[in-house]
């Protein structure tokens, strides 16, 4: 993975810092709407980090994996289930209790599922999701399909002292912002770092990866995990966030909107499918204003997007900045051949 | 002549009923050249995958170094020395030349979960890439993405990405496959030079190739092993003159 052209990264840097300053202006912006924004925002980032996370496997590693909303529904029964009803849990319990459920789970379905590639990894997924789903569907312990709730949200405290409080929407926000922004820096170190480099070999040319002296199983199935656990952190938010869960969250169409997330910001950038979902969720507002059947102007949308920019929205930035890049460089590049004629 | 390094002991493999290597036993002594030829359907490419752990034989058996490696997977083939390269070309697109070959300087680390430190500061990989960029003559286009070079340059750097494994022993599959005459002659001397430092088997159609750079000689024909010894005696072999060589090269 190389660095980033230096536009994309000023824009993302002014994206992060807009998002930052959205609590503070919100109020005199929107308004009466400015609580409803703030959810919003904050929803659609939680999304982002599923989409995130999904892209490692789908973008950077071609694994396409429908089981994200598995994982991400598996948290957030797992807070809700565990958190006693009438005190808060610690988030010294939730947190590990949440990814290590996710990671648990991806471990095992990963470990029976990873040797499959191609359609039949992407039909094991969706038949492990599907199972899951029933499974909370039909529990009378986890409320069955009316789903559950969360009474008091995960408390972050040292020593008795409280750090965060949760229930405020706006520290909320704050949480998910920097949890998205942490994320992107880290797996974007992963993918520079050895690992990321073998699983962008598998995605390119899995047969030489493995005749160079790789497995190439045990990186797919760490980034595997590794993706489950993201998408498990982003449900325990989401869980703390509403305070409920639902089956639903575990259906494979769920999975299906984060990987049109991942398709319309554009596979194996990262940055992209953050910006997927920011789309992806702002076209579902728009059109469900517009008619209850908001995924036939959706469906247009993700078809044209793939005609027109099979790399996404972060193709397209990408190609714009490279074209900056080009424009910029042909000066220099004059000077410094008059210099070497010189000379 | 010292201990061998590769040998093969009755070695088949059967594709149904399709004998596309039947019972070959070669022998390769260290730091020798071995080239095996034969024409199309001859079943070299299988022979190949069999000795690089792709192909599982049906019966027989691989040794190399005096070890049994008959039906190892390719991945630990590959840690025991053994660098193949293959025929397509097999490299990374995307990469730079120097990444392509950082990959496979990486593959000899004890393993490669390593999530925070970049893979070009590791100075071992790096410096194992660069020799290997520069054994095979493209120093200068470490920077360049590898989609983006010429075909001839595309089969040298598949014989780097081989060599940044630090192999023992080298396996090509057709090197030279495709190239024009003067890239080919470039392979050559590259191979001689390597033939200093590693032992060597070569499948290749480029007769005038094999025949400049080979010691030992295997003729496969129909899966089956028409002759296989030291190149002179090889080619002046009757059984191979009648059946490969004496028709001249228009066979191919």
């Amino acid at each position: 993975m190389h660095a980033l052209p230096r536009p994309i990264q000023l824009l993302l840097a002014l994206l992060l810092l807009l998002m930052a300053a959205y609590p503070l202006f919100g109020a005199s912006l929107a308004g009466d709407r400015h609580d409803f924004y703030l959810q919003q925002l904050t929803s659609i980032m939680i999304l982002a980090i599923v989409a995130l996370g999904l892209d490692l496997l789908v973008g950077v590693s071609g694994m396409v994996s429908l089981a994200s909303a598995a994982f991400f529904g598996m948290a957030g029964y797992a807070l809700v289930l565990f958190a006693p009803e009438y005190e808060a849990l610690s988030i010294w319990v939730a947190l590990p209790l949440c990814l290590g459920v996710t990671a648990l789970a991806a471990l095992l379905m990963g470990v029976l599922i990873i040797r499959t590639s191609g359609i039949f990894f992407i039909m094991v997924t969706i038949a492990f999701s599907q199972m899951l789903y029933y499974l909370f569907h039909d529990a009378s312990f986890a409320g069955g399909s009316d789903g559950a709730y969360l009474f008091m949200k995960p408390e972050v405290a040292i020593a008795g002292v409280q750090l965060l409080d949760l229930e405020n929407r706006t520290t909320l926000f704050y949480v998910v912002l920097a949890s998205l922004a942490l994320l992107f820096v880290l797996l974007r170190t992963f993918l520079r770092a050895p690992f990321g480099r073998v699983l962008l070999g598998i995605k390119e040319n899995e047969q030489r990866v493995r005749a160079m002296g790789f497995n190439p199983l045990f990186y797919k199935l760490a980034a595997f995990v590794i993706a489950g656990t993201i998408a498990g952190y982003a449900g325990m938010l989401s869980a703390t966030q509403y305070g409920f869960v639902s089956p639903g969250q575990l259906s494979w169409q769920m999975s299906a909107h984060i990987l049109v997330m991942v398709i319309l910001g554009g596979m194996g950038t990262l940055f992209g499918p953050i910006l997927g979902a920011f789309a992806f969720e702002g076209l579902h507002h728009w059109f469900a204003s517009l008619t209850p059947h908001w995924e036939l102007p959706m469906g247009v949308v993700v078809i044209a997007m793939v005609l027109l920019l099979p790399r996404g929205i972060a193709g397209l930035l990408l190609q714009l900045a490279q074209r900056k890049a080009t424009k910029s460089a042909e000066v220099p590049l004059a000077g410094t051949i008059k210099q070497e004629a010189e000379q | 002549m010292s201990a061998l390094i590769l040998e093969t002991r009755g070695l088949s493999k059967h594709f149904g009923g399709l004998r596309a290597v039947s019972d070959i036993s070669l022998q390769v002594a260290p730091r020798e050249i071995h080239a095996i030829i034969g024409p199309n359907g001859a079943g070299k490419s299988t022979m190949v995958n069999l000795l690089s752990g792709h192909l599982r034989p049906s019966s027989g058996q691989v040794i190399f170094n005096g070890q049994d490696i008959t039906g190892l997977a390719p991945n630990k083939v590959s840690h025991l020395g053994v660098g193949r390269s293959f025929q397509r070309t097999n490299i990374f697109p995307s990469f730079s030349c120097l990444e392509n070959c950082m990959l496979a300087a990486q593959s000899r680390m004890k393993n490669s979960f390593r999530f925070f430190r970049r893979s070009d500061s590791y100075p071992l990989v790096r410096a194992r890439a660069e020799k290997a960029l520069q054994a095979c003559g493209l120093s200068s286009k470490g920077h360049s993405t590898a989609s983006s070079m010429s075909y001839g340059e595309q089969r040298q750097l598949e014989i780097g990405m081989v060599l940044a494994t630090e192999p023992s022993f080298l396996l090509l599959d057709e090197p030279m496959a495709g190239m024009g005459k003067e890239e080919s002659s470039r392979v050559v001397e590259l191979l001689a030079e390597l033939s200093r430092d590693y032992s060597l088997v070569l499948v290749e159609h480029d007769m005038d190739a094999v025949f400049s750079i080979a010691k030992t000689l295997t003729v496969m024909v129909n899966g089956q092993m028409l002759a296989s010894g030291p190149l002179e005696r090889v080619r002046n072999d009757p059984a191979v003159q009648e059946a490969y060589l004496g028709d001249g090269e228009e066979q191919f």
